[in-house]
């Protein structure tokens, strides 16, 4: 048995050691677009099309008119919102929590995945971890927007009440943030030393290339060589990560939740909130993840490494998810209209057949009607039927939050106060920028490092047959008896 | 210890809105424009609230004064991130402005909503700026305020007291809306004093505490005959 482990783990490790071999082999030598494997994840890094250059400069228009807005808002007060009493909070909170739960796209899935030795992953693991890492900054960002005095935030540090739940966000939203850019980093580290090496070789070949990407990726490597060593602890603290995230991702959405729920306000206080949110974060964040994954494979023709078959998996996933979201909102509905307490059933009404139905209703379709239809059926649990039922989810959670943050609000316990929200161009447009501003810094992450992870791959190829062979051995009985007495 | 606490007479209460008007000279508080009001940024610390019931020629309108119920138990202090709003021993919660961040986590959790928000930077017209009552802060953009029982009146009130070498007595410490009602239908004093005038209307048993089954335990003590569902009780 121990001879088994020693002899799988060489085996890994000749794969990795030969990759290099290999890159440091073909350094300097000139790309080959739909050439050698490799070279394709390479070129999405190393070589930028003119479709680019334009997607970037459309973006950069999105960000600045919304950096406009913003300055408009910080100039005059949150007065330019749509904001009132008393619905004091709006889009900014609604985006503040759907990006939240986006970010579970990434680093969740890729933990459990890992975790579970799900081989399939390889590809899809590091465009899931950029989401999470980016996507966090612009959950954090809506809050500071949403803040009256954005210069005291800090605040919260100096003067921190540790009973309130938004300082219980702050902290596990920071602790997020460090773990998955940490868990983003560790597997990073070898194709960043594998860019480093090639742009080594394409420098001395002459070729221009600015040489701060040069020492950029000199200074990420590390030094990493790639060696027996360095590749063990490597793989050991990517294990303990992934184990470490996993409670940290789902402490963030529950606490994001109790923002909510710790209050006695009628549909907020809810005991499954927590739970509530985190399947639809989790549910979110596949969706995203699938959009991503396909932008990704038509724009840089990864047609061989996201496939089908990835699709079709995370499709089924998203289903498993659909059920989950259809079941935690039959549980959170049924009981409030079944006790029936006046001031739940005020903001019950206005969600099912008052003001907010058209919001409520569009929910229901596009969480629940569109992605079911879809991914229930093989035939239609193609690469574009699940970015369709992707899409459709992704509206659909957004609106999730929405009829969770406003509703309630506009329709407190007493029966004096009762308002109306419509967001105004300010707020429209500083969420445009955000969604702008996402998918920029995701195009600019994918022009720095590969986003499908290089020394994975090839470990998959070159591993994971071997591995998955003994595995099953594992599992049956007889088969290896001699190696499992 | 004083508890000050806040009795309305919701049985004389004839719905003139003094205790508006005068709440807003005292504390500061600007004006809104028509359109700002109508999108509901109207800042009023003191609201009478009212209710229609019935039709034409059988209807019954009813006035609720509501300034801050100052909960034993608030559930606004609770959530505030930086300490920006508190229970002090006395009783009153407090905020203070020039720590708020502006989150509006408080006003959200307030389940009488009597937090309001600085949505611009106030203002007053000209004439106005010489009459701003010296005692009270003038707030800034982006931070939240209410109702403090007029606790700039207690400071002068003990300052008075100390002066004169006695203890507070009954009546040093009115709020200003108290103070105005012409129809006396409100009282202001320390409940934990048994010989003061609200604790004895406390005992009354037209007396009920707004939203009591919450929990909240507010200062605020109303009177009435009538059944009041959805204030009394939810």
């Amino acid at each position: 048995m121990e001879s088994a482990k020693t002899e799988r783990r060489s085996f890994g490790l000749r794969a990795v050691r030969n990759l290099f071999a290999n890159s440091k082999a073909r350094a300097g030598q000139p790309l080959q677009t739909g050439g050698s494997r490799d070279d394709q994840l390479f070129a999405a890094v190393l070589e930028t099309g003119r479709k680019f250059h334009i997607t970037v400069a459309m973006l950069l228009l999105i960000v600045a008119w919304a950096f406009f807005a913003w300055v408009t808002q910080l100039w005059n007060g949150l007065g330019v919102t749509g904001l009132n009493r008393p619905v004091y909070w709006g889009f900014y909170i609604t985006n503040f929590v759907f990006f939240i739960g986006i970010s579970h796209a990434g680093t969740l899935i890729s933990a459990i995945l890992r975790l579970a030795n799900a081989e399939w992953r390889r590809s899809i693991t590091r465009s899931a971890e950029v989401i999470t890492v980016l996507v966090l900054f612009f959950g954090v960002g809506n809050v500071l927007m949403d803040l009256g005095r954005p210069d005291r935030a800090l605040n919260v540090i100096s003067h921190a009440q540790f009973r309130s739940p938004l300082l219980w966000d702050v902290t596990s939203i920071t602790t997020y943030l460090t773990a998955s850019s940490i868990y983003l980093f560790l597997p990073l580290i070898p194709d960043i030393a594998l860019l480093r090496d090639r742009l080594h070789g394409y420098s001395a070949a002459g070729r221009p290339f600015p040489r701060w990407r040069l020492r950029l990726y000199t200074f990420l490597a590390v030094g990493w060589t790639g060696s027996e060593k360095q590749q063990q602890r490597l793989n050991r603290a990517i294990g303990v990560m992934a184990v470490l995230v996993i409670p940290i991702a789902i402490s963030v959405h529950t606490v994001v939740s109790w923002v909510f729920a710790m209050t006695i306000q009628p549909m907020w206080h809810s005991t499954i909130f927590g739970p509530y949110f985190v399947a639809g974060a989790i549910f979110s964040g596949i969706a995203a993840l699938l959009i991503a994954m396909a932008i990704i494979r038509r724009v840089y023709h990864l047609e061989d490494y996201l496939k089908p078959i990835h699709f079709n998996n995370l499709g089924l996933l998203l289903l498993v998810m659909t059920l989950a979201w259809l079941y935690f909102t039959i549980a959170e509905y049924l009981t409030s209209y079944y006790g029936g307490e006046p001031a739940h059933m005020k903001v019950f009404w206005a969600k099912i057949s008052g003001p907010y139905a058209p919001e409520f209703w569009s929910m229901v379709v596009f969480c629940f009607v569109i992605p079911f239809a879809i991914l229930t059926r093989r035939k239609t649990r193609t690469i574009a039927g699940t970015v369709v039922a992707s899409a459709s989810v992704t509206i659909g959670m957004w609106l999730e939050r929405f009829t969770i943050v406003v509703p309630t609000l506009m329709n407190p316990r007493l029966p004096y106060s009762r308002g109306a929200y419509h967001p105004s161009w300010v707020e429209f447009s500083i969420m445009a920028g955000c969604f702008a501003a996402f998918i920029l810094l995701y195009m600019l992450f994918t022009k720095l490092f590969p986003i499908v992870s290089i020394w994975e791959i090839r470990e998959g190829q070159e591993k994971s047959v071997a591995e998955t062979v003994e595995r099953i051995e594992s599992y049956l009985p007889g088969v290896a008896a001699k190696e499992f007495p | 210890m004083h508890k000050w606490t806040m009795v309305i007479d919701l049985d004389k209460c004839i719905g003139c809105m003094a205790c508006t008007v005068a709440c807003k000279a005292e504390n500061n508080i600007p004006f809104s424009d028509p359109e700002q009001a109508a999108l509901g940024r109207t800042i009023s610390w003191m609201e009478v609230m009212t209710t229609t019931e019935g039709e034409y020629p059988h209807v019954k309108t009813r006035f609720i004064p509501r300034p801050c119920m100052q909960c034993d138990k608030p559930p606004c202090t609770k959530v505030c991130p930086v300490y920006a709003t508190y229970l002090n021993e006395e009783g009153l919660v407090g905020q203070v402005y020039a720590r708020c961040i502006g989150c509006r986590y408080c006003t959200n959790a307030c389940p009488y909503t009597v937090k309001y928000f600085n949505w611009f930077q106030p203002s007053w017209p000209a004439e106005m700026q010489q009459c701003l009552n010296p005692d009270v802060t003038v707030r800034s953009t982006g931070v939240v305020e209410k109702c403090t029982f007029c606790h700039h009146r207690l400071q002068k009130a003990k300052g008075l007291a100390k002066g004169e070498q006695r203890e507070l007595q009954d009546g040093d410490y009115v709020a200003a809306c108290v103070q105005t009602c012409p129809a006396e239908a409100m009282y202001f004093g320390d409940i934990n004093d048994p010989k003061s005038k609200v604790s004895q209307m406390a005992k009354s048993s037209r007396a009920f505490r707004m939203l009591e089954d919450l929990g909240t335990e507010p200062k605020v003590i109303y009177l009435t005959e009538g059944e009041w569902y959805g204030v009394r009780k939810d």
